[in-house]
């Protein structure tokens, strides 16, 4: 198996952008990571795309082409191009595809790129989008919603650990903090635990504020042999692992139901590829699409006791300058999650953090970090190790 | 959801009918033709649940899911049967009255409509025992 390196990077602005289209946001992310990485259109090998539902969002299916045309990299030059959706996990899947095709010695210079957009219909039929991600015949048809779905992970949670409502609250803030320092984040402003605790309830013990909102965006990466990729650039960043994991689709199914047992096995595979463990990470963009599932993460991931999630996050130590910085972007909160691009997004920040390009948001020295990517309520979950050093 | 796709899983919706695997003696509700633990060893059968469970955990929707805006709020919950298999189901009554580890019931309950003039859903929801 080959190594393998991220060369390029680039995201769209997030948020409401009614003036751009899905094919808009994603070319601009395409065409600003092939310019990041210097490299010419007729080098690259292949694409793969994680969109979630251009289906429902856009009413547009055979997303792979589509994009390759548009990117100018089909009429002439025939580039084959892969859609690969698992639902909010799809972007991450894509850069896993992309790296398999690298390592294998298939392709050489791949672009790994995720799109979604979603204001393109109003946020009822949005939010139902989104709940084909969970079983719609047996939780959908009962009334069950995304937001509905996390809020039982956390009644349990409090229940078991005694995480409370402030503990949830402080991983939006905190969020909010980092995103006021991301030019391309879509909520830019901090705000405050009563807040949030103030703000509407969407499904009790979730407000308003704990849900990651409704966002249109494209991010791009390109990879390459880390043999080649000085060629490229004088700051390749390493892939040094990649895990992914399944589980029940339905969240009353899983075994424990405040445990994403997809994030600690896929996580464990990428530490062992790595042959790292959570000690050796210096920063982790985690799947926060609920505050709860922030907390979760941490825990699943090894960067916090089970249960202790909540108190670490109150503690400051998973603020820039903490044990263990998380979602120096803004996370899903508060940069925004349009969920076929989240995967390749967390990408993106870990590889500024790393090349030192972050600005106020820098992670000082950080030279290993983590993103983990989630589907629905935890059915898919796909864990990446990046490394300055090879 | 389709009348059709609503149709086939009409007995299990209805009565509570799931499998269950004779070589592990694990049960499933939802119905399942294969069972995760043995696989094709497996023997499945069908399995009528009485339905008594208990609540383990729940939350109070007040962002409604497309098609239950007129039910706000409504109580949506994980129920364990008495036999082991777990479901996502709304519990009747009162939200302030649910607490983890209430004893539940079945109750046979419109569930939704497609449409207005669509056909109605029925199906198992549940009430404190």
């Amino acid at each position: 198996m080959r190594e393998v390196a991220i060369i390029g990077v680039k995201n769209t602005l997030f948020g409401e952008q009614w003036d751009r289209s899905f094919r808009d946001l994603v070319v601009e992310a395409g065409v600003g990571a092939v310019e990041d990485a210097g490299v010419a259109g007729e080098k690259i090998d292949s694409m793969f795309v994680g969109n979630m539902s251009g289906g429902q969002f856009v009413e547009q299916e055979h997303i792979g082409a589509l994009i390759a045309d548009y990117s100018g990299l089909a009429k002439n030059l025939h580039v084959p191009s892969t859609r690969v959706e698992a639902a909010c996990a799809s972007g991450g899947l894509a850069l896993r595809q992309a790296i398999c095709a690298v390592a294998s010695g298939m392709d050489d210079i791949v672009i790994a790129a995720g799109v979604e957009k979603m204001t393109d219909v109003p946020a009822s039929k949005a939010s139902s989008a989104l709940a084909a991600a969970a079983d719609r015949e047996w939780e959908g048809i009962m009334g069950a919603t995304f937001p509905g779905l996390y809020a039982m992970i956390a009644r349990l949670h409090m229940h078991q650990y005694g995480t409370t409502s402030e503990q949830l609250a402080e991983v939006a803030v905190k969020n909010h903090y980092n995103g006021q320092f991301n030019p391309i984040a879509q909520y830019r402003s901090p705000i405050t635990v009563d807040a949030v605790l103030n703000s509407i309830m969407v499904a009790d013990p979730l407000h308003i504020f704990d849900c990651s909102p409704i966002t249109d965006g494209a991010s791009a990466l390109i990879l390459a042999p880390a043999d080649i990729a000085h060629e490229y650039t004088d700051t390749p960043i390493y892939v040094k692992g990649t895990g992914q994991a399944s589980d029940t689709i339905a969240l009353h199914d899983r075994r424990d139901i405040t445990t994403l047992e997809a994030s600690v096995v896929a996580g464990r595979r990428a530490y062992e590829m790595a042959g790292l463990g959570p000690r050796d990470i210096d920063l982790v963009e985690v799947h926060d699409c609920f505050t709860i599932a922030e907390i979760c993460a941490i825990e699943d991931l090894g960067f916090a006791k089970k249960g202790e999630g909540g108190k670490v996050t109150q503690q400051g130590e998973t603020a820039i300058g903490g044990r263990i910085p998380v979602n120096t972007s803004g996370g899903l909160k508060a940069c925004g999650h349009p969920v076929g691009a989240t995967g390749i997004k967390q990408a993106v920040e870990i590889v500024q953090q790393l090349r030192g390009e972050a600005g106020k948001r820098q992670v000082d020295g950080a030279e290993i970090g983590m993103t983990h990517n989630v589907g629905g309520s935890g059915a898919t979950a796909v864990v990446h190790i990046l490394s300055r050093n090879r | 959801m389709s009348v059709p796709r609503f149709w086939r899983k009409q007995i299990a919706r209805y009565n509570l009918v799931g499998t269950y695997c004779k070589t592990c003696e694990e049960y499933f509700y939802p119905p399942r033709n294969v069972c995760p633990s043995c696989r094709r060893e497996g023997q499945i059968g069908d399995f009528k649940f009485n339905g008594n469970g208990e609540l383990v955990t729940y939350t109070v929707i007040h962002a409604a899911a497309e098609g239950f805006e007129g039910q706000t709020p409504y109580v949506l919950g994980i129920v364990q049967l008495e036999e082991g298999p777990r479901l996502t189901s709304q519990i009747v009554g009162d939200p302030k009255e649910m607490h983890i580890g209430l004893k539940v019931r079945p109750v046979f309950r419109r569930l939704g409509q497609s449409g207005e003039r669509g056909m109605i859903y029925y199906g198992t929801k549940f009430v404190p025992a």
